[in-house]
């Protein structure tokens, strides 16, 4: 008898969303959009990038994919009338290639904000509730910021993707997801450095994509 | 039809202000008000010392100097008198769109129709007393069914109400011809002829009281009685806003101007309120000693009304200006003014505790990040790579999807037709350093702009950089070893 009573409170306890496991069971109630990669979504709690949540995507160089892992994503997200806002991106985001990967341009934002201002930016824009996506780029940010974003989405419910450099790696950060991209051998790999709500073993597992 | 009229006995002391003699709070000092050529002065209106110390109305200045030597006299200021009654009117405007100016230094108010909404006379009465109060007027009011009538009430019997036409006659019957509000000689005649309350001038027939005493003044006592309709100029609110607030010393940075800045937007949105309209384009006018005036021009995506929106999103704009001089006044002056269409919102819509609609978040972040900051983007119908896109400033605030125009479809043909495009595109080509990198794809001739001066001819190649990057680039010149960087298949 005493037992019994003993597990429904350990099951208490381990149904308050503050407590990870460890085990592949956790993975549960996890809202997300679809990647677009099967492989990735595989290996993401929820099947994809994790909704009201930050997403860190660490790149070295430009040009390896790291804007084309969102497409998909972004593609579904405007097709269904959401807005997708482009925070200060440091190139011309250039529509002709956007509609090509399915985007609807009817949705797309692109906000030309100062270096001081795009954090403030992307938090309005995540804040409000009225955005799907907010992608934003910040080679200089401190975790109070980062803590901000990922306060901003939560409340929001929106998806936040934050590119930066691949030396950020090594700094720790509130984000829900962290992916780092490489260049290897003619191939972009993919690394989950961190993932809320699960997967320890595989957390290593290298992915492929672009041939 | 119901009138209400509202007599501002006071109005011309209330016109003068710059003295100070002239406070009401000073009761002790005899303070009048004079008018007339300036020989002939006479005193149009007196304050309560004034009529203590045995002055009357239309005295000569003379004789009323003569009778009180520390007497305080101004000079009626007419126009300033009119200000102050469309002021006034502005303020009536919510009660009723019927508001007239056609008497002196009285208001008419239409009330019949919208008794009900204000729960009766006796609590419109209150209300209307109490907001004049607070503006520091007390008038005298009273209501009948026609306006001259009510006029002639509100002069004698203040606080009167009548709703019907015969009682009104009855009451008006018993007004002294001295109050009827004809004109000074028909009051001068019937007085001479015996008659002293109007009930005897009603009771007299017709066709010889118009042969004696001149068919206009049968005329006034028929608009007085209501036979005979009185056509009614109405007060129509300005098309203009425009308020200003003069500061006595100097400003020099913007956090003490915010508080100004509320107030004249709390005066917009009770303006724009009144008009059931919004406002779409204003200036914020700083006003500097010397230089000229700073005008910040403020644009707004979708008509605002709503007094916390316009002061955040003029403020935003303020905080952006650096100060030229210290200011010594601000303005507010809004000319576009279109009719508001209020967002529909569902009853049962869940909030979050800062969700922000669209058009609202733009709003917002076009005040802080500059007007050109938001953009929407579109394609265009170019085959040149820096010329395939453009910014959209429009889109931004659409909430619906915009049925493509004829040239945006040959856009889209334009991007449909042409091999893969780099998500990237880079500002301006740069040239690409380091060793010479794989080609993947091209290459691809543009060749275009001839007819705009800005002839084209370039060789595309998407190739692949040692470190794994993906570029589209095009040779330069005629050299192959030397790549310009144009985008980046990121």
């Amino acid at each position: 008898m005493n037992a019994i009573v003993q597990s429904s409170a350990l099951d208490a306890v381990l149904k308050h969303p503050g407590v990870w496991r460890r085990s592949a069971i956790a993975q549960h109630q996890v809202r997300a959009q679809a990647t677009g990669l099967a492989e990735l979504d595989a290996r993401l709690p929820g099947g994809g990038w994790p909704c009201g949540a930050l997403t860190e995507i660490l790149f070295e160089f430009d040009g390896l994919g790291e804007l084309g892992l969102v497409m998909p994503a972004l593609a579904a997200l405007t097709q269904r009338g959401q807005r997708v806002v482009f925070v200060a991106p440091p190139y011309i985001p250039y529509a002709p290639a956007l509609v090509a990967h399915g985007l609807d341009l009817n949705y797309v934002v692109h906000l030309d904000a100062a270096a001081a201002d795009g954090a403030w930016s992307a938090e309005q824009c995540l804040r409000s509730g009225s955005c799907g996506a907010v992608l934003s780029w910040m080679p200089q940010c401190d975790y109070t910021q980062l803590r901000r974003l990922q306060l901003a989405a939560e409340s929001g419910d929106a998806l936040a993707f934050l590119f930066r450099p691949a030396r950020a790696a090594a700094k720790s950060s509130p984000a829900a997801l962290r992916l780092q991209l490489r260049a290897e051998d003619n191939e972009t790999s993919i690394e989950i450095l961190k993932c809320r709500g699960g997967l320890d073993q595989r957390r290593m597992t290298r992915l492929r994509c672009r041939g | 039809m119901l009138w209400a009229c509202l007599h501002f006995s006071d109005l011309p002391l209330r016109a003068i202000v710059d003295d100070s003699a002239f406070d009401d709070g000073d009761e002790a000092q005899p303070c009048v008000v004079v008018d007339g050529p300036q020989q002939r002065q006479h005193l149009v209106y007196l304050n309560a010392a004034a009529r203590h110390a045995g002055l009357r109305e239309d005295q000569p200045l003379a004789a009323a100097r003569a009778l009180c030597a520390r007497l305080h006299a101004r000079t009626r200021d007419v126009a300033a008198e009119q200000r102050l009654l469309l002021s006034l009117a502005a303020w009536a405007y919510r009660f009723t769109s019927h508001v007239s100016l056609s008497e002196p230094h009285a208001l008419l108010l239409e009330v019949g129709a919208s008794l009900h909404l204000f729960g009766g006379w006796a609590a419109l009465e209150r209300r209307l007393r109490r907001e004049l109060m607070q503006f520091g007027y007390t008038p005298t009011l009273a209501v009948a069914p026609v306006p001259a009538a009510a006029r002639t009430f509100a002069l004698r019997h203040d606080g009167f109400f009548v709703d019907q036409r015969e009682p009104m006659l009855a009451a008006l019957g018993n007004v002294p011809l001295a109050y009827s509000g004809l004109s000074e000689n028909a009051i001068t005649l019937l007085y001479k002829v015996g008659l002293r309350t109007l009930r005897e001038a009603f009771a007299l027939p017709r066709p010889e009281f118009a042969r004696r005493s001149g068919p206009a003044t049968l005329a006034a006592l028929d608009r007085l009685r209501g036979i005979d309709t009185e056509i009614l100029a109405l007060y129509r609110p300005p098309d203009r806003f425009a308020h200003r607030i003069e500061f006595d010393h100097l400003i020099d940075a913007w956090p003490p101007l915010l508080f100004p800045l509320k107030r004249l937007t709390s005066e917009l949105a009770l303006f724009l309120a009144a008009r059931d309209g919004g406002v779409q384009r204003c200036d914020l006018v700083l006003e500097h000693e010397g230089t000229a005036a700073t005008r910040i021009p403020i644009e707004l995506l979708t008509p605002q009304r709503e007094a916390h929106m316009l002061y955040e999103l003029i403020r935003s704009r303020l905080e952006r200006v650096a100060l030229v001089a210290a200011v010594n006044g601000i303005a507010l002056i809004a000319r576009d003014l279109p009719t508001l269409r209020p967002q529909h919102r569902d009853l049962f819509e869940p909030q979050r505790a800062q969700a922000l609609a669209w058009p609202e978040l733009a709003e917002r972040l076009r005040a802080h990040l500059g007007d050109e900051a938001v953009r929407g983007l579109a394609l265009a119908a170019d085959h040149r790579p820096e010329r395939g896109w453009k910014a959209e400033y429009a889109t931004v605030q659409t909430r619906h999807r915009v049925s493509p125009a004829a040239d945006a479809r040959d856009a889209l043909q334009v991007a449909q037709t042409q091999s893969p495009r780099p998500l990237w595109l880079l500002h301006q080509p740069i040239r690409l350093r380091g060793t010479p990198p794989q080609l993947l794809a091209g290459p691809e001739r543009i060749e275009s702009g001839w007819w705009d001066g800005e002839d084209t001819r370039r060789d595309y190649y998407v190739v692949e950089t040692r470190d794994g990057q993906r570029a589209w680039a095009f040779a330069a010149s005629n050299e192959c070893d030397d790549w310009m960087l144009h985008g980046w298949f990121a």
